[in-house]
């Protein structure tokens, strides 16, 4: 055992005087950020990736041609790697064209021409790897003895061309690629539908495992007008659809990629694009671990883009625009360690081996602490490290979903609204963030969270059939109003007016453990203040769901992280034909009402500006006065970076934020040393114990060898 | 030995269907094949047509085990259970939902695994043997009683207060090792010194005081009084004799487990951020991915059956008197 305390000590000390750093000791000192990741991405295709474990690589490698500006708020598009903002040119059924106002349900369709910056190139890669003569290097022959894309000897680059986001687009029709969005997209892109049936029939016809040339199929909606311009043509107006452009599913894919994975021997060898992007943006896939270690490393080939110079007020203060102009992205490498468990991924944050990191319940009172008047602030053991606390309201809404197809909850008579009514009074929001969230979360007074717009704060914004406004802040009605609302309802004390059966109320969860338990005794407790019987459907998660496709469940939770920063976002959770019974859509209430119906598809295609804010206010109201939801809360998203981090800015829109980021690995390292001094003398004192413990033994053997049979004797 | 060993191996054979088939059937009871499609697929905007698509891509359109409408005997292989279950053996394990070969990923992982289970086992194995006999050897001293109630409470505590508690005590108190990753090659020994180390302490408590029963049963006998009466000293009697005769026992624990060394440990890995074959086989389950679930109880239940068989070899090496026949 001794040995092994030398060998622990010999194996430590080539550690330098750190001994529990996890990263390579050539990594010291380098302009490195360094992060983690829980769950394995399942697809880093452009055309698949859309959870946000995937889209955290996707969108620092892919260029859509507009992202979100990183500093400015309510949130502004600006080009990415379009020249300008594309502004969309509108045609009737004839197709002439009309005036920018024309009103939307003259335009048969919408043309939006994109034109992008030239000069912009892609990452090495072996897909574009030519010969002299202007040949591809590895487009035949398969992989051969390469185990992964990094094994192959030579890379190339070319220009990035309008023709590789028309094939992108294509390739969301793609047979065998699964995009999330060729739905919805069938719906507005021209013949992008009927393009994917060309596909269908055409992959049908090819031998197995043969590379189904897109370009060779004609899809109508989109068109290349030159090397650097494309042309998209939607059905109708749908302003929205500049918000889908900054996603990676319209971030331009090469045709040579395609061409070169599909060759035999490279799937067996999971040489897919799934497992290796290719993109223009400013870093680069380098490392791919998914079970132990991504790492992004920065593009040689991108350039162009410099960080902004102006932001919303309170930036310049907060030492946000202190790398005005400089070209990004500000670190070389972006390196993403797995961690599973929460306890060592803290435990690893406080020690400096992340920059920056959430915070879980299970270290929210070592990490957070509230002032007398309720505000939030640092611990002062954080304090004491230098960290900072960024908070944000989560563009983000939780629920509690009634189902308005069921006969006893659901319906918009007066009997089943007065009881969701009641229902939404009891449950109150305020004492669920306060007890289960630690205070993270806003008590949502409608589908649309603070930043989006729609949204309005103070006396303006309150639900009125929850809320008095008292003081200046809203204030929930009181249990006597839920209880008065109920006997209205035909449920005085919570039992049948009539029979007097007592009321009886299913709520469906997926929900096990001891957190479920407490919050299940939360909301029984809460149903008890009105006398109805709280009755919980515990099941696993594919149950769950089954039940919401069927109309199945009574009271349900749900929750939506929007898409993009728009009311449309929120609001077509609670539009009648996205019915989830009626046609599997994402309204999971199954809520309908004509006029709300109406006023969605005319809001839908509005500009933001006063017009459509007044048919918000009226769409807001009917839902309030419905109450085909529990209004629950929008979470409160903490976060924490230490002292050598800069340019961190919440938001729960933009992925591609990595680039603006800068660390001071000499801080870093400085900081590292101090915190993690090896303690030495658990080691001596192990090795003392251990001699402790053979030292007796020994002497009771050397005894009990030299004893004699019988004392005395001899 | 060589008709004993092809026998057995036959015998696997029925075994394997069987665990096949148990696997299946468990693994279909709480998902269906819509379910699979949904969790690959996402939360987000999953039309029926995606989900169809996605189950007809991977044969999961086909009825479950029996295909009424197919004619002939594709009424039973053109089935799921068939074509999933039949490939694998021939250890043609195909891909994950994710569209990953699985025998690549197996590959890949079975070496991090390893990299943590062999040093926990040969050293847990020496450690406890040696513990178990430096107790005998103090057997009926305040000593021996001090180490039986170590073992009982060492036993006693859950093998995550081992695992937190040490990462807290030694990576972040002490800042003697990284408190989880992993590196290829030499580079590994610093990540691994804890999880083994935790291992090890872990297991002493119900290992030791099992070896010391049986070192003691051994202790009492007569070949044993002989052996003392003709002068040898109390340390070889203890590892000459003792431990030879009570190897049987202590085989039958521990040769079957080392195959199943491949497997990984779930719990250690997921904490260490060790990216074994334990953690693959969480992320499945998590998934709900039945191709690797199903491939992992295969690789599982091969080891189980090779450890079982390894387990009879080893009695003939270590008692004569044991034949296999």
């Amino acid at each position: 055992m001794a040995l092994c305390v030398s060998g622990l000590a010999w194996a430590l000390s080539g550690c330098g005087e750190v001994w529990n750093d996890p990263y390579p000791a050539a990594e010291r000192g380098q302009n490195i950020l360094y992060t983690a990741f829980t769950d394995r991405p399942k697809h880093l295709d452009p055309v698949q990736s859309y959870s946000e474990n995937e889209i955290t690589f996707t969108a620092q490698i892919y260029q859509a041609p507009l992202q979100y500006h990183y500093l400015k708020r309510p949130f502004e598009l600006i080009p990415a790697t379009a020249e300008a903002i594309p502004v969309p040119r509108f045609y009737d059924a004839a197709g002439r064209e009309l005036p920018a106002n024309a009103p939307a349900a003259d335009i048969a369709e919408s043309v939006y021409e994109i034109r992008i910056r030239p000069g912009i190139r892609y990452q090495p890669h072996p897909a574009l790897a030519r010969d002299e003569a202007g040949h591809y290097l590895y487009h035949e022959g398969g992989p051969g003895e390469r185990r992964t894309l990094y094994d192959f000897e030579r890379t190339g680059t070319r220009e990035l061309e309008a023709d590789d986001y028309a094939y992108q687009i294509r390739r969301l029709a793609h047979p065998a690629l699964h995009s999330p969005v060729f739905g919805l997209m069938s719906d507005y892109i021209v013949g992008l539908k009927e393009y994917g049936d060309t596909l269908k029939a055409a992959a049908k016809s090819l031998p197995p495992g043969q590379w189904l040339d897109l370009r060779q199929y004609d899809l109508p909606g989109v068109e290349v007008v030159d090397r650097h311009t494309y042309r998209i043509r939607l059905k109708g107006k749908y302003p929205q659809f500049l918000y889908w452009l900054t996603m990676p599913f319209f971030a331009p894919v090469p045709w040579e990629a395609d061409r070169f994975h599909s060759q035999p021997g490279m799937a067996e060898r999971n040489l897919t694009l799934d497992w290796y992007p290719i993109g223009t943006g400013p870093y680069m896939l380098s490392q791919n671990d998914p079970n132990a270690r991504m790492v992004l490393t920065r593009n040689p080939h991108f350039s162009g883009e410099t960080y902004p110079c102006e932001g919303e007020p309170g930036d310049r203060e907060a030492g946000l625009l202190a790398d005005c102009g400089k070209p990004l992205p500000l670190t070389d490498q972006v390196v993403f360690m797995r961690e599973k468990e929460q306890i060592p991924y803290w435990n690893k944050f406080l020690q400096g081996y992340y920059d920056a990191s959430g915070i879980s319940s299970d270290s929210f009172d070592q990490a957070v602490q509230f002032g007398q008047s309720g505000e939030v602030s640092l611990s002062d053991d954080m304090k004491a490290q230098g960290i900072d606390l960024q908070t944000s309201v989560s563009t983000s809404t939780m629920y509690m979903g009634f189902n308005m197809a069921d006969p006893l909850v659901g319906g918009l008579g007066e009997r089943g609204r007065k009881l969701r009514q009641a229902i939404g009074i009891a449950l109150d929001q305020e004492e669920f963030i306060s007890i289960f969230l630690n205070g993270r979360g806003l008590p949502a007074q409608s589908p649309l969270p603070p930043g989006i717009f729609g949204h309005r704060d103070g006396r303006d914004g309150v639900n009125g059939y929850m809320y008095d406004w008292v003081d200046g802040q809203p204030q929930r009605k009181s249990i006597d109003v839920a209880k008065k609302l109920l006997a209205e309802a035909g449920w005085p004390d919570g039992r049948d007016a009539k029979t007097g059966e007592p009321l009886v109320i299913n709520l469906d969860t997926t929900g096990t453990g001891l957190g479920s338990k407490a919050r299940i005794d939360w909301l029984t407790k809460q149903f008890d203040r009105l006398g109805v019987q709280l009755v919980v459907r515990s099941t696993d998660y594919n149950r769950f769901q089954d039940k919401i496709r069927k109309g199945a469940a009574q009271l349900f939770f749900w929750g939506w992280n929007a898409d993009y920063p728009d009311p449309e976002n929120f609001l077509f959770l609670l539009y009648g034909p996205q019915s989830k019974v009626k046609a599997q859509g994402e309204n999971a209430s199954n809520y309908e009402n004509a006029e709300f119906d109406r006023l969605f598809e005319r809001m839908k295609a509005m500009e933001n500006g006063p017009e459509r804010q007044a048919v918000l206010d009226r769409m807001l109201d009917i839902l309030r006065h419905d109450a085909p939801w529990v209004w629950g809360f929008h979470p409160k998203s903490y976060g924490l970076e230490h002292s050598w981090v800069h340019n961190r800015k919440p938001s729960n829109v933009a992925n591609n934020t990595m680039k603006y980021t800068r660390v001071d690995p000499a801080l870093r390292d400085a900081k590292r040393a101090e915190w993690n001094r090896p303690v030495r003398w658990p080691l001596f004192a192990f090795a003392a114990l251990l001699l402790a413990l053979v030292w007796p033994a020994w002497r009771h053997w050397k005894r009990s060898e030299q004893a004699r049979a019988v004392e005395g004797q001899a | 030995m060589i008709a004993y060993i092809v026998r057995r191996l036959l015998y696997a054979l029925p075994i394997l269907i069987g665990v096949n088939l148990i696997t299946f059937v468990l693994f279909f009871v709480v998902n269906s094949p819509d379910d699979m499609a949904r969790m690959q697929l996402g939360a987000k905007r999953v039309t029926p047509e995606a989900i169809e698509k996605w189950k007809a891509e991977r044969g999961y359109d086909r009825p479950l085990v029996w295909n009424a409408e197919a004619p002939g005997l594709a009424k039973a292989t053109d089935t799921i259970l068939f074509d999933k279950s039949v490939r694998m053996f021939a250890f043609d394990f195909g891909r994950a939902d994710d569209g990953r070969d699985i025998a690549l990923e197996i590959r890949s992982r079975m070496g991090p695994s390893l990299a943590i289970a062999l040093p926990t086992f040969l050293l847990g194995l020496f450690v406890t043997v040696s513990f178990a006999l430096l107790l005998v050897f103090f057997r009926h001293t305040a000593l021996d009683v001090g180490g039986v109630v170590l073992c009982v409470v060492a036993m006693s505590i859950s093998g995550l207060f081992y695992i937190i508690g040490g990462q807290y005590l030694v990576s972040k108190v002490w800042n003697l090792v990284p408190i989880s990753g992993y590196a290829p090659g030499l580079d590994a020994a610093r990540f691994l010194i804890l999880p083994v180390l935790i291992s090890v302490i872990g297991g002493i408590g119900s290992s030791a005081r099992w070896y010391r029963t049986l070192f003691l049963e051994e202790i009492n006998k007569d070949y044993v009084r002989t052996a003392r009466a003709k002068g040898l000293s109390e340390l070889r009697v203890l590892f000459r004799h003792v431990l030879k005769n009570a190897m049987i026992p202590i085989l039958t624990g521990v040769v079957v487990v080392i195959p199943m060394l491949f497997m990984g440990s779930l719990l250690l890995e997921s904490f260490f951020g060790i990216p074994g074959l334990g953690s693959y086989t969480i992320d499945a389950i998590n998934a709900q991915d039945f191709a690797v679930v199903r491939s992992m109880v295969f690789i599982g239940s091969v080891l189980y059956i090779v450890g079982l068989l390894l387990t009879d070899i080893s009695y003939t090496l270590v008692d004569p008197r044991v034949r296999l026949n």
